[in-house]
């Protein structure tokens, strides 16, 4: 087997169970950081793909800012132990398990078509649309140039949907501003 | 002939060894500068003038009892200082400190003294230290302890809100050097302007580098910026809970901060290697000199300044230091646009 193999086994199953563990686990704390290593799995598999940069900032936007949101309100509401909310069948808990098992069947479902939609081609995931060079991943220059060209409109759309969501997120928080 | 893995992994041992000796090293100085500035004598029993002292420490710490509070989450309070000390060293990891080397003719072609060449150097840097907020966070969460939990709230808020001066300062030195690499970096500064001035980006980037030293300061938690471990407010911060072996990895962690911190400023703003009269196979001296410099000053402003108020440094952060930052890297782009036409 090809070490490259290897690898990818590794780090995806490090990535599986670690993510196993944060649905299946009663301590949310220790949930989010299992999440951090299925994130840090995650960069171990771009780096196989040969685009470092990808998994710097994997670890830099999820590991490193993201999951510390968490962390802080997982901290700070001291909601450690989940344990008697979920099995005291009180019907507030219903609602959002009614909503998460929808939630699951259609990412299933969006996961299925997408394999079945890309398994026809023979290069895998990239054949399905316009496939970048390889060099245009692994280098910086390239990425920054692409996403300021071709994908400038998409790159400026999610900044302002990120901007949206901040200004959103003040005024929900601060009712006077 | 030596093969190039044993090479390799001479060098991997030697940056782990000499970080630990760095470490001792900045423990003596300190106790001794800090001595110095307060007209005590310091530590003087262990050893020639103390010299020992740091060993000494050790030794005492190892043989301290491991005590854990009742109510501690277990696996996180001791996976909490092995995250800060592996952060601490993972980040030296990326960091070149010489020119390339054939290592005194030992090897047949030449390799760069750091441990790991990465081509988005800077990059790896940051998310090991995004990593290492972790180990701070999670040991005053797991100690089950007010004064933690307040100490780690502060210490991680302050990191990440320093962390992004940092990086725009790093940014525009990026944007002259035209690279993520910091052996690129480095080589971009030899030579000199006008035959006497040395080409380091301190001279191009003189608001850049001070931004850097103090979002430095911040990032490593040190005084005037230690609020974390604010004594009269907070007993010891994060590791008020910790003691013996535990402790010693997060004081560990502190003083390599520190050393790495030092080694990257010199790296990207005082020319790394690069320096006046000797050959360039004895470039690490300039580095080292360099690097002390820096940890001097460090020394000395932690034991001169007073501490600031957490609103200030706050204050001082988003309204001050982060605007310069952005601001910094908006000219400097602009001028690289400028002149490269």
């Amino acid at each position: 087997m090809p070490t490259e193999l290897l690898v990818f086994y590794l780090f995806a199953a490090v990535a599986v169970a670690a993510s196993l563990r944060v649905v299946l686990g009663r301590n949310a704390m220790h949930s989010v950081l299992l999440l951090i290593v299925s994130f840090a799995a995650l960069a171990g598999l771009y780096i196989t793909l040969d685009s470092p940069f990808a998994a710097v900032i994997q670890i830099i936007i999820y590991a490193g800012a993201i999951m510390v949101l968490f962390l802080f309100v997982v901290m700070l509401l001291n909601a450690h132990k989940e344990e008697d909310y979920v099995t005291s069948g009180a019907p507030a808990m219903k609602k959002p398990l009614y909503m998460g098992a929808v939630l699951a069947v259609v990412l299933a479902a969006e996961l299925v078509w997408a394999l079945v939609r890309t398994g026809g081609a023979q290069d895998g995931m990239l054949a399905g649309g316009a496939a970048p060079d390889a060099a245009a991943i692994g280098s910086v220059r390239e990425l920054g140039r692409l996403l300021f060209t071709d994908y400038a409109f998409a790159f400026e759309v999610t900044s302002i949907l990120i901007i949206v969501a901040m200004v959103g997120a003040v005024v929900l928080a601060k009712r006077e501003l | 002939m030596i093969p190039l893995y044993i090479a390799q992994f001479g060098i991997v041992l030697a940056v782990f060894g000499l970080l630990l000796v760095a470490a001792a090293i900045m423990v003596y100085s300190e106790r001794k500068l800090a001595a110095a500035i307060q007209q005590r004598y310091g530590p003087y029993l262990v050893g020639p003038k103390g010299a020992l002292q740091p060993i000494a420490d050790v030794i005492k710490l190892i043989f301290k009892e491991t005590l854990r509070p009742k109510g501690a989450d277990r696996i996180l309070f001791m996976l909490a200082p092995i995250i800060s000390a592996t952060a601490a060293f993972t980040a030296f990891a990326v960091v070149p400190f010489g020119a390339e080397t054939d290592l005194f003719g030992l090897i047949d072609h030449k390799i760069s003294l750091q441990v790991a060449d990465v081509n988005v150097a800077v990059l790896v840097l940051f998310a090991v230290t995004s990593v290492s907020i972790y180990g701070i966070v999670l040991a005053g969460w797991s100690s089950n302890s007010k004064y933690s939990l307040l100490g780690a709230l502060r210490s991680a808020s302050q990191m990440i809100s320093y962390e992004l001066s940092y990086g725009l300062s790093l940014a525009s030195v990026l944007v002259i050097a035209n690279s993520l690499s910091l052996t690129d970096v480095v080589n971009a500064q030899s030579g000199n302007w006008l035959g006497f001035i040395p080409r380091w980006f301190v001279f191009l980037q003189p608001l850049g580098f001070l931004i850097f030293m103090i979002a430095g300061v911040a990032e490593t938690n040190r005084a005037p910026f230690d609020l974390p471990e604010a004594e009269q407010e907070l007993v010891a911060g994060y590791h008020t809970e910790y003691s013996s072996t535990p402790f010693m990895m997060f004081f560990l962690a502190e003083y390599i901060n520190m050393v790495t911190a030092a080694a990257v400023a010199t790296d990207l703003f005082l020319g790394g290697w690069h320096g006046p009269w000797l050959p360039e196979y004895l470039g690490w001296i300039w580095f080292l000199v360099k690097i002390g410099a820096i940890l001097f000053f460090y020394i000395w402003m932690r034991w001169t300044l007073p501490r600031l108020r957490y609103d200030q440094l706050m204050t001082f952060g988003w309204k001050v230091l982060l605007p310069l930052a952005a601001l910094n890297l908006i000219v400097t782009a602009a001028g690289v646009i400028y002149f490269a036409n």
